[in-house]
């Protein structure tokens, strides 16, 4: 068996693409909720309170909130691609990606190339809502680096989603996961207010929490802000997606069907 | 050449044993049933056979290829139609069946050639750009049946190919299948706990039950081993009709079922009346006789001391029916 083919990813990423566009009311979904985020949360915010935490002087919330949220939105949905395991493994389809002359290897690839791109599609869409609200990224070269800095977030927590739904038995996990991983992985990811004058407590799990590190890099592409300097988020989001892809890997490769 | 072929193969989950100890081989191009009830292991063997589960010990071949050491060969060469439903409904039946060509490794104008002409095999041609979401239960077996051939296999599984289904749709399946296994000379491995699919379809049939084969043979063989004609008497007290005709050398196999006097006897209609009489002089009253020809459920009555029914209804099965019924 070859150990990588690349026939099989692709085949399985066609598969994720066709259905994620055949779902529409998916994709309207997923447009209408961050657009309430910003015309509701963001507008208010921005409204009622003064943001004027050191060094984010020049913006308003706003400005602040979208990073955050194109971060929210590839968590959710690379997570989720991930544990569409789950339903594949419940609705009987998972055995026929099983019994193929495939490696394992290169169905969780497919399965990361289909979630990436669905990912990446509902992350554009958020900036495409954001440009209505005025939200403007400074350049080409800098549009870029956020996209290549969405791929790397969305791979790791594909692979995260991966490792998770090969180790359940059933959909009942998806709630636990949802509930205690993404949950706290969204609300610790600095999305919705920045790392600055926070108690040490709550600082100290907010840098254990990987999202940190990629809105963090996403703000300072963006809007030119950030926390930590962008070489210390690169490294940590490329150990975290090198990890959590091998990590799924391993445990796709173990689960029985 | 020998399509399967099974050594002492053992299964354990834990300490219970799914498969227990079993031995058969499947020839090539022949239909070969597993029947037995629910339970009794005819999924775990296929799911051995097909790679995706390790045996406990012992050995099996599929095409000449071990299970254990040559996975991706075994896979080249089999086909399988799982149990419960495995298709994406969110794509049509051509695209399911594109999906799986690829993941085989095919080439286009193979692809094509081949999804047409499989889809004509079960009648989907015409319905190969609908969404497999509106398909009807038989529809989708079809299909599955359709993609377990799409890659040439040597040997096609068919795991319970009409549970679930109406009396209708079953007797179509059992004519595609037939079909198939004409115009393709494929082996087949099929499971079922119905008596009358494994009797219509199989050239020979395993009987199975609790993780262990019983006996194999040709369905004929194996009703003339019950051999003879069965008389079912119903009287007010079996154990006394029994103690009654205990002498009679003329009666085979005597059981008390449901309570129900079975009898296995040679010329039955020349007996009914002697059985009648018999009971009657001993003041025994008579509720009903019959008399038929045996079926492959005396056969499993015969090695197991149960019907087939009595082992149905298990919790695997119910779930996956309602999983079935809420996928249509």
């Amino acid at each position: 068996m070859k150990a990588i083919s690349f026939e099989a990813i692709y085949v399985l990423w066609l598969r994720e693409v066709k259905a994620f566009v055949r779902a529409r009311s998916r994709i309207i979904g997923n447009l209408v909720q961050p657009f309430f985020f910003m015309a509701i949360l963001g507008i208010g915010f921005k409204s009622s309170m003064r943001f004027t935490p050191p060094g984010f002087e020049r913006i308003d919330y706003l400005q602040f909130l979208v990073p955050g949220l194109v971060g929210m939105s590839i968590l959710f949905s690379s997570m989720f691609a991930g544990l569409s395991i789950l339903w594949d493994r419940q609705f009987g389809f998972l055995r026929e990606i099983m019994v193929a002359p495939v490696s394992r290897l290169s169905l969780v690839l497919g399965r990361v190339a289909g979630g990436m791109t669905t990912t990446l599609l509902q992350a554009l869409s958020i900036l495409l809502v954001a440009h209505v609200f005025g939200f403007r990224i400074k350049g080409v070269a800098e549009f870029f680096f956020s996209l290549v800095l969405m791929i790397l977030i969305g791979v790791g927590f594909v692979g995260m989603g991966v490792a998770f739904a090969s180790k359940m038995e059933d959909m009942h996990g998806f709630q636990i996961v949802m509930n205690f991983i993404i949950m706290p992985i969204f609300f610790l990811s600095g999305a919705l207010f920045p790392l600055e004058g926070l108690p040490s407590w709550l600082s100290f799990l907010m840098y254990l929490d990987p999202l940190t590190y990629g809105v963090d890099a996403l703000r300072k592409v963006m809007l030119g802000i950030s926390h930590f300097p962008v070489a210390v988020d690169l490294s940590i989001l490329f150990s975290f997606c090198a990890v959590m892809l091998t990590l799924g890997s391993i445990f796709f490769s173990q689960c029985e069907v | 050449m020998l399509a399967i072929e099974v050594f002492s193969l053992t299964k354990k989950f834990n300490e219970f044993k799914a498969i227990d100890n079993v031995s058969f081989s499947v020839k090539e191009g022949e239909i070969f049933g597993m029947l037995g009830p629910n339970g009794a292991g005819k999924t775990t063997t296929i799911r051995i056979l097909s790679t995706i589960l390790k045996p406990t010990e012992g050995k099996a071949f599929v095409w000449g290829y071990d299970v254990v050491k040559q996975p991706d060969r075994v896979r080249r060469s089999i086909g399988i139609v799982f149990q419960d439903q495995a298709l994406d409904d969110r794509l049509t039946g051509l695209e399911n069946l594109d999906f799986h060509a690829r993941l085989y490794g095919m080439k286009k104008e193979l692809r094509r050639k081949r999804i047409k002409e499989v889809l004509h095999l079960v009648d989907l041609w015409e319905k190969r750009n609908t969404l497999v979401k509106y398909y009807s239960g038989g529809m989708c077996r079809r299909l599955e049946i359709a993609r377990g051939l799409m890659h040439y296999p040597k040997v096609l599984f068919l795991d319970e190919p009409t549970l679930g289904l109406d009396a209708q749709t079953r007797r179509k399946i059992w004519e595609h299948i037939k079909i198939l296994n004409k115009r393709e000379k494929i082996a087949i491995l099929l499971t079922t706990h119905y008596m009358d699919e494994a009797d219509a379809l199989c050239d020979r049939v395993g009987i199975i039950d609790k993780g262990k084969i019983l006996i194999i043979d040709k369905p004929e063989k194996l009703k003339s081993m019950v051999g003879k004609d069965l008389i079912s008497i119903k009287v007010s007290s079996p154990e006394k009709m029994i103690s009654l005709i205990s002498n009679f050398e003329w009666v085979g196999s005597k059981k008390i079922y449901d309570n129900t006097v079975h009898l296995e006897v040679k010329e039955g209609e020349k007996r009914i009346p002697l059985l009648i009489e018999l009971a009657q002089k001993n003041s025994l009253k008579v509720d009903f006789v019959s008399m038929r020809k045996p079926t492959l459920e005396d056969v499993f009555l015969h090695f197991t001391g149960k019907t087939i029914r009595e082992e149905e209804g298990s919790l695997r099965e119910r779930i996956s029916a309602r999983i079935r019924a809420r996928r249509r």
